[in-house]
């Protein structure tokens, strides 16, 4: 067991199963010689050779185009979207063709689409988006979305391995800042299921990517005075783990979900209506929200600070919740 | 674990039922959603299903006693099932999941006289709302513990998971006072509830009284018969209704010759094209609505001084049953064309028959029709159904010789009564509105098919 950084867990992941099947392909903006913009890909075109690592011009569409030409032909492409944000211009082939063709022709499109995002890192309105909602809410899509090192290795492999499409987010501000020892051994993380990173009796905190660690942060904060929250890490925001949501608000009877996207139409939303339709009568509080507030992510810091949830609002939410 | 069974809440402003009668005794067992027992409350008789499989443990509310609504009036010892299946269970039936049998249902009943408000939410003695969440309120309902018993201790003095579970864990606080001793679980009685019924001023409380000593009556050779439930609502309805309003009648004849020769030679082709039978009703209908276009205070409430003018035209047709009388309502009338009225009188009917009728189907009614016509009646002089201001009265429709041109004609005539309430509608315009009503009949030149 080595002591790895998410991105180099990232990193692992790709390379392992390049290495394990011929069919995976990587293409991207800069994924060869550069490197890749994160340096995501480093290495991966001296082992695998510009056959199967491809720059790309600049044109995401034409990257999902290849891509899904090319998993028709029996390959496994992975697509990177050297930030996120691009992903909206292949909105139309993600949602209209990629989520649909299996549905409609019976023919799997068994790629991956991945980049990094998220905010926090004075990236500004074009490079720290997080576009998850717009596919959760696309049939025939899965969303993952891990925090963790060992996560991002375990999910990555699930989902070149999945015949579904597959969207990998990687938030780029725990690309880094996460270090943590995993397994050199193969394994995988199991799309759809969510894990509990504490555990708790007064509240649950329902997060995903770089948002569990600032609820997992504010749990320790809360402890301190007496509250003792539950913090559920989603990992897959489509499907999503509904049996372990409702397990958690059946146990605790409160619920703050914290993400860092956008407020309105967030996964916030999603949630609080499932535990309403299956657990009312549960419920001992208000459903709470803590999330980014509806306007693009600003540049300036300042204006960043104020925008992204952070340790102490997710704690003022929770101890209002649990004075309820 | 114990299920309460409660009192539903069989409609909007109705605030307490009258258990009929127990379908289980004590010691049965019985099926979840088998009826458990028959109520009868202001506006539908129906019979309740069970919350729960189980023994019926306890029978707390006798047959014939009247409690308010979410009273507990029984105990079900749920069957072996896990706190959570059951939990699910002890939920009261909504009225949409009871059986509706509108078994002895009734016109709109007094209380429509104040504006329908949902039940009043439970409070303390001292008026302030209790604050609860969902969660508190089925573990109390569980657990059969009156909340206006348990401090809060949340925010702004909610009862919040921690004061209930600790409410639960000391017993005896939930045992409230009048509880029998005897009783194995925990409960709510019917004293410890406080009627939720808000009564709005000036409306008029009706108790039915003797004309003379009771001495005087019974003699001789009788059987007395207690009133239904339903009897006796039409009854307090009927003398609030008099005392209330200071009736008039008008009274006025109509030759239907026209119409009759329309039905006559439209009946068959309508019955087949429509499956529908084609009845008088719908012809006096649209004549209303006529009439009540030109004279909209007829379609009229009042409330003290205030006169509340309906916008819609809802008109309550009574429909007589061998067990009583009802007067389902056709919402909207004035936008539904003849055939339209003709399904709606067709299927109201049918449906009050059948004892199928929703709660919400006899009320809101803003004018009615009563047809004394089809048992062989001249005519009849109806009481006015309130909140409406007036009521027509259909006579029997016969040919008689007819003066028309200084010649003798044999028309086909009918009488039509006009009972209205002279604090908002004088002679001047009940007479106005019924000339209106028969020009409308006598010229009708609306296609019906």
């Amino acid at each position: 067991m080595a002591q790895v950084t998410f991105l180099e867990a990232v990193r692992q992941a790709l390379f392992e199963e390049m290495e394990r099947d011929p069919t995976v392909i990587l293409l991207g903006e800069d994924v060869g010689v550069y490197g890749g913009a994160f340096k995501v890909s480093a290495g991966l075109l001296e082992r695998f050779g510009w056959e199967r690592v491809i720059d790309t011009p600049i044109s995401e569409t034409a990257i999902i185009g290849a891509a899904v030409g090319m998993s028709y032909a029996g390959l496994r492409p992975i697509a990177e979207m050297q930030f996120i944000d691009f992903i909206a211009c292949c909105f139309n082939q993600l949602t209209n063709f990629v989520a649909k063709s299996h549905y409609r022709w019976g023919a799997p499109v068994p790629i991956v689409v991945r980049g990094p995002s998220g905010g926090g890192v004075h990236g500004g309105p074009f490079h720290s988006a997080n576009p998850e909602m717009h596919f959760v809410h696309t049939p025939g899509l899965k969303v993952v979305y891990p925090s963790t090192a060992f996560d991002a290795k375990g999910l990555l492999k699930a989902a070149i391995r999945d015949n579904n499409p597959v969207l990998f987010f990687e938030h780029k501000f725990l690309y880094r800042r996460i270090k943590e020892e995993i397994p050199s051994e193969d394994y995988t993380v199991p799309i759809g299921k969510a894990a509990i990173r504490r555990e708790g009796r007064d509240l649950t905190i329902i997060s995903y990517a770089a948002m569990a660690h600032t609820s997992l942060e504010a749990a320790e904060k809360l402890a301190k005075d007496g509250i003792e929250a539950e913090v559920l890490d989603l990992r897959t925001l489509f499907p999503l783990d509904r049996e372990t949501i409702l397990a958690s608000v059946r146990k605790t009877n409160k619920l703050l979900v914290v993400h860092e996207d956008t407020r309105t139409g967030g996964i916030a939303g999603e949630i609080a209506a499932i535990v309403c339709e299956e657990a009312f009568e549960e419920l001992d509080g208000p459903i709470l929200r803590v999330t980014s507030l509806d306007t693009p992510v600003p540049y300036a810091p300042p204006l960043e600070e104020r925008f992204l949830p952070n340790v102490g609002k997710v704690v003022a939410a929770a101890q209002e919740l649990a004075r309820y | 674990m114990p299920v309460d069974v409660i009192m539903p809440q069989m409609g909007e402003s109705i605030f307490e039922g009258t258990i009929t009668k127990w379908l289980k005794k004590p010691g049965e067992h019985v099926e979840r959603d088998e009826p458990l027992f028959e109520i009868s409350t202001d506006k539908v008789d129906a019979e309740i299903p069970a919350p729960s499989g189980g023994i019926l443990k306890e029978i707390k509310v006798g047959e014939g006693q009247t409690v308010p609504i979410q009273t507990v009036v029984g105990v079900i010892d749920a069957d072996g099932q896990s706190t959570a299946a059951v939990s699910s269970k002890a939920e009261a039936p909504a009225p949409a999941e009871a059986r509706m049998d509108i078994d002895r249902a009734m016109p709109p009943a007094l209380t429509d006289l104040q504006s329908p408000k949902p039940p009043a939410p439970p409070t303390r003695a001292n008026g302030d709302k209790i604050r609860s969440s969902p969660l508190v309120r089925r573990l109390a309902r569980e657990h059969g513990i009156d909340l206006r018993q348990v401090q809060g201790s949340g925010a702004g003095g909610r009862v919040s998971k921690k004061d209930i579970l600790a409410a639960i864990a000391g017993g005896g606080l939930e045992r409230s006072v009048a509880a029998p001793p005897e009783a194995e679980g925990p409960a709510v009685t019917p004293a410890a509830t406080p009627p939720p019924v808000g009564v709005s001023g000036g409306q008029v409380r009706v108790v039915l009284e003797n004309a003379v000593p009771r001495e005087r009556m019974y003699f001789g050779r009788y059987e007395v018969q207690p009133m239904s439930v339903m009897r006796q609502r039409i009854a307090e309805h009927m003398l609030a209704s008099k005392r209330v309003s200071p009736h008039v009648y008008s009274l006025d004849e109509v030759d239907m010759t026209r119409i009759v020769e329309l039905r006559q030679n439209t009946k068959s082709e309508f019955e087949k094209r429509h499956e529908l039978k084609l009845t008088f009703m719908p012809f006096f209908i649209r004549a209303c609505i006529e009439g009540i276009r030109g004279f909209p205070v007829m379609n009229s409430s009042v409330d003290g001084t205030n006169v509340i003018l309906h916008r819609e035209i809802n008109i309550g047709v009574a429909v007589a049953l061998d067990w009583g009388l009802i007067v389902p309502v056709i919402k909207n009338a004035e936008e539904k064309n003849f055939l339209g009225l003709q399904r709606a009188v067709t299927d109201l009917a049918e449906r009050a028959r059948t004892k199928k009728l929703k709660p919400e189907e006899v009320q809101e009614g803003t004018f009615s029709i009563t047809n004394p016509g089809i048992f062989g009646g001249l005519m009849g002089l109806p009481v006015i159904s309130q909140p409406n201001v007036a009521i027509l009265g259909l006579g029997m429709i016969q040919k008689r010789p007819v003066v028309i041109n200084d010649a003798i004609a044999i028309r086909s005539m009918v009488y039509l009564t006009l009972s209205y309430d002279h604090r908002v509608v004088d002679g001047a315009i009940a007479h106005q509105f019924m000339r209106k009503v028969k020009g409308a009949l006598e010229n009708w030149n609306e296609s019906i098919i």
